[in-house]
């Protein structure tokens, strides 16, 4: 029963939110340059506040003391401050985030809809040139790295979530493709077939609900994919989201930045892929 | 299908021939600026005109193929090596190690891979020498990009742990290791090839991305990546086309591996 899966999943997403914690802090911890403080270098310091300065860090060295700080200010919702922008990092989430959430969200609607929309008729009805033509087209944009769709797009003058759509469009299309024609080649379908059932009665009553719960599966990968592809859109079309805070913070090895993001990102698409799931697992269920 | 399959393998080995040969194919060094010649048309001197430092772009073109092209089977080799030793070992043994290890991978895979791989890119030194710069991108993209290779190698193993004939071998007395290395792994290897081949345009195009953001391979070691970086001033592209090479260079290649390799996919699944 799906409820009785839903308690694993909150546990899995809170194992993944320590696990995570953890691994962010130790990368921060052992990443070159840490603990370096430029005010070191300042000449008008005497010897005894260099001193202060280096015992200040000093606490931060041990990794599990530096684990049980950061995991202090995250359930406080301190994620610390950006070390390039000089902001409080849940400031720039606050103001960043809600970018980003629209434009996945646009894009992973819009990539569905093109995906599916166009995986229907090849499904269906199997025409050689419908399927060689869209097969073509999804092969072209899957070839293509997100950064350059991304400059497509802007060029065209479009919004970055055309982008992310054109992203997500071929996995769907083509993972959808291949489980209505496996659906379709199922025995019970090649028996409706056979009763001379009309093909549009077969697809909706057949094949549909069969392909529905992993067609829902690929519904959480997919938000994962359209989160990867807002860093380079984002970055190369200048819009002001997460995506382009993770360049920005990249370029400038803004660790507590990066770390918060990485965590942030993971909860989010494993929160998505608990959703997929768990409603697969209840359209699943459904059937007889 | 056989015939586009034939053509791409032709292509594939035109290219792969061209960047291994570009040392005496190339008609000037990458690095080698032509300062009378900035931004140059294509002419007889120059096949693809110049970049805007005056170095000529077939050149570079060549060169940087053969680092992406080079380096990512390179970087998918390691991939498929560390999913074999993680996915493989874990649908053998079987039982908590086979949790772990599938847990391991399904965090792995929740976690958008380019967020992952800048996060760790930062973590390591930016400014760095070009050659430093290529052995870190791609043993980047090696070392992250075993979780989805993993999850597969870990279910066919999981397969031939339980086919008949391993469990006919272990009735007859077989040891375990000899078991793994005379019956598992020899099974294992079309899986493996499959997850090899397969990886190898997910990390041309994962290169890609990392070089037009600034992250992947530094100049003036030219890369895919950074040639595409060219792209950015799109006024210029339109006025001059032919800038527009390396992208098509790059559709035409990663095209004909998913052609080459996608039947190899199938057999292997």
């Amino acid at each position: 029963m799906w409820i009785r899966a839903l308690p694993k999943h909150f546990l899995r997403l809170g194992l993944t939110i320590l696990l995570g914690g953890l691994l962010g802090a130790t990368l921060v911890r052992f990443a070159p340059g840490f603990g370096a403080d430029e005010r070191e270098l300042d000449s008008r310091l005497s010897t005894q506040s260099i001193q202060v300065l280096r015992e200040s860090h000093a606490s931060q060295r041990n990794i599990l003391g530096y684990y049980r700080g950061y995991l202090g200010g995250l359930l406080r919702g301190d994620l610390g401050i950006s070390t390039s922008l000089e902001r409080p990092v849940a400031e720039l989430f606050a103001q960043r985030l809600p970018v980003t959430l629209r434009s996945v969200g646009m894009g992973v609607a819009g990539g569905w809809l093109l995906g599916f929309f166009l995986a229907l008729p090849a499904g269906m009805f199997r025409w050689r040139n419908y399927e060689f033509l869209t097969a073509s087209l999804s092969g072209l944009f899957l070839c293509l790295p997100a950064a350059v769709l991304g400059l497509a797009i802007v060029y065209a003058g479009g919004p970055a979530w055309v982008a992310i759509a054109l992203v997500v469009f071929p996995r769907v299309f083509q993972y959808a493709r291949n489980i209505f024609v496996q659906s379709s080649e199922l025995p019970h379908v090649l028996a409706a077939h056979a009763r001379g059932l009309r093909g549009v009665h077969i697809f909706i009553w057949h094949v549909l609900p069969n392909a529905a719960p992993l067609l829902l599966a690929l519904g959480g990968i997919s938000v994962s994919m359209a989160f990867g592809a807002a860093i380079p859109i984002e970055a190369i079309s200048d819009h002001p989201g997460i995506g382009q805070l993770t360049w920005q913070a990249a370029l400038s090895r803004d660790l507590p930045v990066l770390v918060n993001i990485t965590l942030l990102i993971t909860v989010i698409t494993l929160a998505a892929n608990s959703v997929s799931d768990l409603a697969g697992r209840a359209l699943a269920r459904q059937r007889p | 299908m056989k015939k586009v399959r034939i053509f791409s393998i032709v292509f594939l080995a035109i290219i792969f021939s061209a960047v291994l040969l570009a040392d005496v194919v190339a008609p000037a060094p990458y690095a080698k600026q032509f300062r009378e010649a900035p931004n140059a048309a294509p002419s007889m001197k120059h096949w693809l005109g110049t970049d805007d430092l005056g170095r000529d772009a077939l050149s570079r073109l060549l060169y940087g193929s053969r680092v992406s092209l080079l380096l990512a089977p390179a970087a998918a080799l390691v991939s498929t090596l560390i999913a074999a030793c993680i996915g493989g070992l874990a649908g053998y043994l079987g039982g908590w190690y086979e949790r772990v290890a599938l847990a391991a991978t399904d965090l792995s895979l929740s976690l958008p891979w380019l967020f992952l791989l800048l996060t760790v890119r930062a973590l390591l030194p930016l400014n760095v020498a070009p050659l430093t710069s290529v052995t870190i991108t791609f043993a980047l993209l090696g070392v992250l990009g075993w979780s989805s290779s993993g999850r597969i190698i870990c279910s066919g193993a999981r397969a031939i742990r339980e086919a008949d004939f391993v469990l006919q071998a272990k009735a007859l007395g077989c040891s375990p290791r000899r078991l793994f290395y005379r019956q598992v792994l020899p099974n294992l290897k079309p899986v493996l090839s499959a997850q090899f081949w397969t990886s190898i345009p997910i990390f041309i195009i994962a290169e890609a991305n990392l070089g037009i953001l600034g992250l992947g391979v530094a100049e003036p070691l030219p890369s895919w990546g950074n040639l595409l970086r060219g792209l950015e001033n799109w006024p210029e592209v339109k006025a001059s086309p032919w800038k527009l090479a390396p992208v098509v260079l790059l559709i035409a290649v990663v095209s004909c591996f998913q052609l080459v390799f996608q039947r190899r996919e199938e057999i292997a699944s």
